[in-house]
């Protein structure tokens, strides 16, 4: 009892830094939007009244906020099946001991190098119409490639937005779900074999769910991704084409260049808590309803 | 059964040469963004315009890239990203191994509860805390400054969890033997807990200094003026309207990619090793 006490100054000293930074940097701003998302303010944000819990709702139901998040949900629903689907789909393709296989893992891992800002310049100037490589090669078989371009017709924008995180996270994806492969016991697929099972009833019986909590994590961490989109809708479409805006997300409405609520605090902060809000309510929903169905291998 | 496993095996032969062309196939689309960006750097302003679609290696030319480097001010750029990266990867390895220490080796009341506390800070995203770090490092008087860019990242939960799994590890009787020969709780930190869970710091080392470089949102948020800007915000500038610059940007996305190639190249071994151990049994 007297040794619990006698530590807790040292103990008080080393948790202090980590402290004083996570309280001032992650305690505070989360509580102190809280509060200021209550705040209504006039027309030149500088006078401002306590609004209430109200003005949440009214930024939820709002049609900029709804549209934002129907994008950002459209986006999710892009990157993360596909984004898996590849995932998944190259580590099985690189999991085996043949000559060379090192190689094409560097490969397929090689995209980790490249940040969010890199991968969409990079398909920036791929996709551009004028002096893009991938317009001026395929325009022929794809003519909107070109007229008006994929990232300028609203009905593709967002697609190609999806396609390039896509290729961003690939590598990502690819790593993670191949170190839980090799975590596989051989034996499974013995005993499968010798049981006669083929290929794909090896790949959808034992593969799969002894993937499935690196699956569920993935999944999560790709959602996620989706929902904190940026730096791809500033620098590939600027949450254009307008005037529809397909590629607004909800991290582009709150901190967009010309953002509806850029310098309303207490608008900005209250969509800023909603969007936590949303993660949070999506990672809850995606642990509850695939823990059910996922196998905890040992 | 004889004739049974000689088509098996003959089967096997020529699903090596279909893995193989698939693995080259799908390496080639991985590749191929990277690789026509690179072809699309080496050519001359005015052949980029004329020959947007050739991706081969023809006439190229080192002009861009060093028209992007001194245009763009890229050198600048890559400092200053260097320097907050290096300086935030200290930090938190520095911040990590002091609070995991008190959580792991300590004891002291409330000890559960607080380190839940630290685990919550986990679910809260930069997307929110954004909003109010802006005008908190604004009240500061750190807009457009390194220590703006730096502090706020200087601990993170993630670091504190992971080196804490180590920690809980090493035996009590451990810390308890040396308490016994009058041996501090900093000495220990330093001397025995730390080397202990050098392969730990490694990997938080790796991921600390790639998440900060790559970071976009904050930095944008917060830096405004050329002096600090870092190499991922500062690449946009190169992104103007004129069709013989473009592949000025093309050049800066090769520049700014290299160094974390090199990172990543450099720390492969210990990656692949990490990826592998335990497969490479037969």
């Amino acid at each position: 009892m007297k040794k619990k006490w006698r530590e807790l100054p040292m103990a008080v000293g080393m948790l202090a830094p980590s402290a004083v930074i996570l309280g001032l940097f992650v305690v505070y701003p989360l509580v102190r939007a809280i509060q200021l998302g209550h705040l209504r303010c006039d027309a030149t944000a500088k006078r401002c009244r306590d609004g209430g819990w109200g003005q949440y709702i009214d930024v939820f139901r709002s049609n900029e906020f709804q549209h934002a998040l129907a994008n950002t949900a459209r986006l999710a629903l892009m990157t993360v099946p596909i984004g898996l689907a590849l995932g998944v789909g190259l580590a099985v393709l690189a999991d085996k001991q043949i000559r060379g296989i090192g190689f094409f893992r560097t490969v397929f891992s090689s995209t980790v190098a490249t940040s969010v800002a890199v991968a969409s310049l990079i398909w920036f100037v791929l996709l551009q119409p004028e002096v893009g490589v991938l317009p001026n090669l395929f325009h022929g078989l794809i003519p909107s490639l070109k007229q008006p371009g994929l990232l300028r017709d609203p009905a593709t924008a967002l697609p190609a937005v999806a396609l390039s995180s896509i290729w961003a996270s690939l590598g990502f994806t690819f790593i993670v779900i191949t170190a839980a492969l090799q975590g596989i016991p051989r034996e499974l697929y013995e005993s499968a074999y010798v049981d006669g099972a083929g290929g794909w009833m090896r790949f959808s019986n034992v593969t799969l769910p002894m993937l499935g909590p690196t699956i569920l994590f993935t999944s999560v961490v790709l959602t996620t991704r989706a929902f904190q989109s940026y730096a791809e809708v500033a620098l590939l479409t600027g949450g254009g084409p307008d005037p529809q805006r397909p590629t607004q997300t909800l991290p582009y409405l709150i901190y967009g260049q010309n953002s509806l609520v850029k310098n309303d605090i207490g608008l900005k902060s209250a969509a800023a808590v909603l969007l936590f809000f949303v993660l949070l309510v999506l990672a809850f929903v995606q642990f509850r309803g695939l823990d059910k169905r996922v196998h905890y291998g040992n | 059964m004889a004739t049974d496993t000689g088509a098996t095996e003959r089967l096997h032969g020529v699903r090596k040469v279909g893995r193989y062309a698939l693995l080259i196939f799908v390496a080639f689309l991985v590749l191929f963004p990277i690789y026509a960006t690179l072809m699309q750097a080496l050519k001359s302003g005015p052949d980029a315009i004329k020959n947007p679609q050739s991706i081969l290696p023809i006439n190229f030319t080192l002009d861009t890239l060093r028209a992007a480097w001194r245009i763009g001010d890229l050198g600048r750029l890559l400092l200053n990203s260097l320097l907050v990266a290096v300086l935030v990867t200290i930090g938190v390895i520095i911040t990590s191994l002091l609070a995991a220490y008190a959580f792991a080796f300590l004891d002291f009341p409330g000890k559960g509860p607080i380190f839940v506390c630290f685990l919550a800070t986990l679910l809260v995203p930069t997307e929110l805390t954004v909003v109010v770090n802006q005008r908190t490092i604004d009240s500061f008087g750190w807009i457009n400054s390194y220590q703006g860019l730096i502090v706020p990242l200087l601990a993170t939960t993630f670091g504190i969890f992971l080196v804490r799994q180590v920690f809980l590890t090493v035996p009590k009787e451990l810390r308890e033997a040396a308490a016994l020969d009058g041996v501090g709780h900093f000495r220990f930190l330093w001397e025995v807990a730390t080397p202990l869970c050098r392969p730990t710091l490694g990997a938080l080392a790796l991921f600390t200094f790639l998440g900060t470089w790559n970071q976009y949102l904050w930095p944008s948020a917060i830096i405004t003026d050329d002096a600090h800007r870092t190499i991922q915000i500062g690449l946009e500038r190169l992104k103007t309207g004129d069709f013989d610059k473009f592949n000025l940007v093309t050049a800066g996305t090769v520049i700014a990619a290299l160094p974390i190639f090199a990172v990543l190249i450099a720390f492969q071994r210990q990656l692949v090793r990490g990826l592998t151990a335990g497969a490479v049994k037969g």
